[in-house]
């Protein structure tokens, strides 16, 4: 089996490289690269994504044809496709992080700040929180609800459609922390900064 | 509901782990690979690697350590000392350090702060600031704690946060290697003033010094001799907090 970790110059991928290649061992072969025919042949896909909505976007403009190829990849052949935050927030229609910025537009919704209730909240939202499982969702597997996950973000997704919401947390408000649409997998905290229990998410991910 | 962070800090020089008392007499203990790994099983809920490397022949061993040590730990990692420019960020980041933390360059040029938090993003941006006593407030020094400044911390702290800082590492310089707990004060003004997270350090001797920490309003706290001199596990810590009342990842 072959999985893609997408490299779009887009912040720091190197924990996720190590995260997948730790638990696949020998047994999947994981690339990491921008190929489009490589990743149009691959099994499954992660999406990583760090920094702002809009830079995150900008990296995936900037190579001809990467979006489209994604779009395929996960709209028509429906293989697997795991987003990891910013990776996931990009799968909303519209981002408001710097200014307005077009999304991908695989799962209806938008991404917002957080509200921080006036600095009762600090922000970015760091470190361990607990996730409060919603349904029922493949890379859930033997997670415990409750478990706690790494966070670090300033922004939230807000689907329109709450019947893809997979896992909330609680940070000043509930928090979409997890969402799974049919192929379209994603995760707003960092499963590879997460410890055992973040790795068997993954794990989870390349059994799919 | 969000925890509050138990950080560890191994200090590394020239690719191995040392421990300093207020920033001098360095005793020499082991493996840092080895050593993180031991914490992250013990539920740290992060590592921080200060790269205390003098000599620029050995800084390069810095990266070899973080990259090795991101391929078996799976928590966030922090990486500091040392680090003057976006490539230095950049090399770091790539061997597989999640944060940066960034000192003596952020007091003198601000615009690496600003400019490393828009490239790479603020939440892999920590801005480290040494302050010490001075008069009714606190003055901030660089260089490992060698140099003064003149720079008031409040002032400077509000700055790092306007420039794009993720996070705060904030050491008293007077508590630090003491062991009698960490500017309780220090830490309460700097993070009601600013409103990201804020990380205590300097001056753990003991496991109430950490609730005191938290009860300042500081969201994580950092630690160095008491787990590393092995008085305390990270799990007895943790345990002794929640103990308290205190919400942390068990």
């Amino acid at each position: 089996m072959d999985v893609t970790i997408v490299d779009y110059k887009s912040g720091n991928i190197s924990s996720v490289i190590n995260s997948l290649k730790e638990v696949a061992k020998d047994k999947v072969n994981i690339e990491v690269t921008s190929d489009l025919n490589k990743i149009k042949s691959s099994d499954k896909v992660v999406l990583p994504g760090q920094g702002s909505f809009k830079s995150c976007i900008d990296g995936l403009n900037s190579i001809n044809g990467l979006i489209d190829t994604l779009s395929e990849f996960t709209l028509y052949t429906k293989k697997p496709l795991l987003g990891i935050c910013v990776g996931l927030q990009m799968f909303a229609d519209v981002g408001y992080e710097e200014v307005e910025t077009k999304g991908l537009g695989w799962i209806s919704g938008k991404v917002s700040k957080i509200d921080n209730q006036d600095g009762k909240y600090k922000l970015p939202h760091i470190g361990w929180n607990q996730i409060n499982i919603a349904k029922e969702s493949k890379i859930f597997k033997d997670i415990e609800n409750n478990s706690h996950m790494y966070f670090v973000h300033s922004y939230e997704f807000i689907p329109e459609d709450n019947s893809v919401i997979a896992a909330t947390t609680d940070y000043s408000s509930n928090i979409v922390c997890a969402v799974e649409k049919e192929n379209i997998f994603g995760t707003q905290f960092h499963p590879e900064k997460s410890d055992k229990i973040g790795l068997k998410i993954i794990d989870n991910f390349i059994k799919l | 509901m969000l925890k509050n962070r138990i950080i560890p800090c191994l200090d590394v020089k020239n690719g191995r782990v040392v421990k300093g008392i207020n920033f001098v007499d360095l005793k020499d203990a082991g493996d840092p690979v080895e050593q993180a790994k031991i914490y992250s099983d013990g539920g740290a809920d992060e590592i921080c690697f200060l790269d205390i490397t003098a000599s620029n022949e050995n800084r390069d061993t810095i990266y070899e350590v973080v990259e090795k040590t991101s391929k078996k730990c799976f928590v966030p990692l922090t990486v500091g000392g040392g680090v003057r420019s976006i490539d230095d960020i950049n090399k770091l980041l790539n061997c597989g350090a999640d944060k940066v933390s960034i000192n003596t360059a952020a007091v003198q040029n601000a615009k690496v702060v600003e400019d490393s938090s828009r490239k790479f993003g603020s939440q892999c941006i920590v801005v480290a600031i040494d302050a010490k006593r001075k008069d009714d407030g606190w003055e901030i020094f660089t260089h490992g704690g060698r140099n003064p400044t003149g720079i008031n911390a409040l002032e400077f702290a509000s700055k790092m946060e306007k420039c794009g800082a993720g996070e705060l590492l904030v050491t008293s310089m007077d508590k630090d290697g003491t062991q009698s707990g960490y500017d309780i004060e220090l830490m309460q003004k700097i993070s009601s003033m600013v409103n990201i997270p804020v990380i205590a350090s300097g001056g753990v001797g003991t496991l109430d010094h950490l609730v005191d920490g938290i009860k300042s309003g500081a969201s994580a706290v950092l630690a160095a001799s008491i787990f590393h001199y092995g008085t305390y596990s990270v799990n007895e810590a943790k345990q002794y907090l929640a103990s308290k009342d205190i919400p942390v990842r068990i």
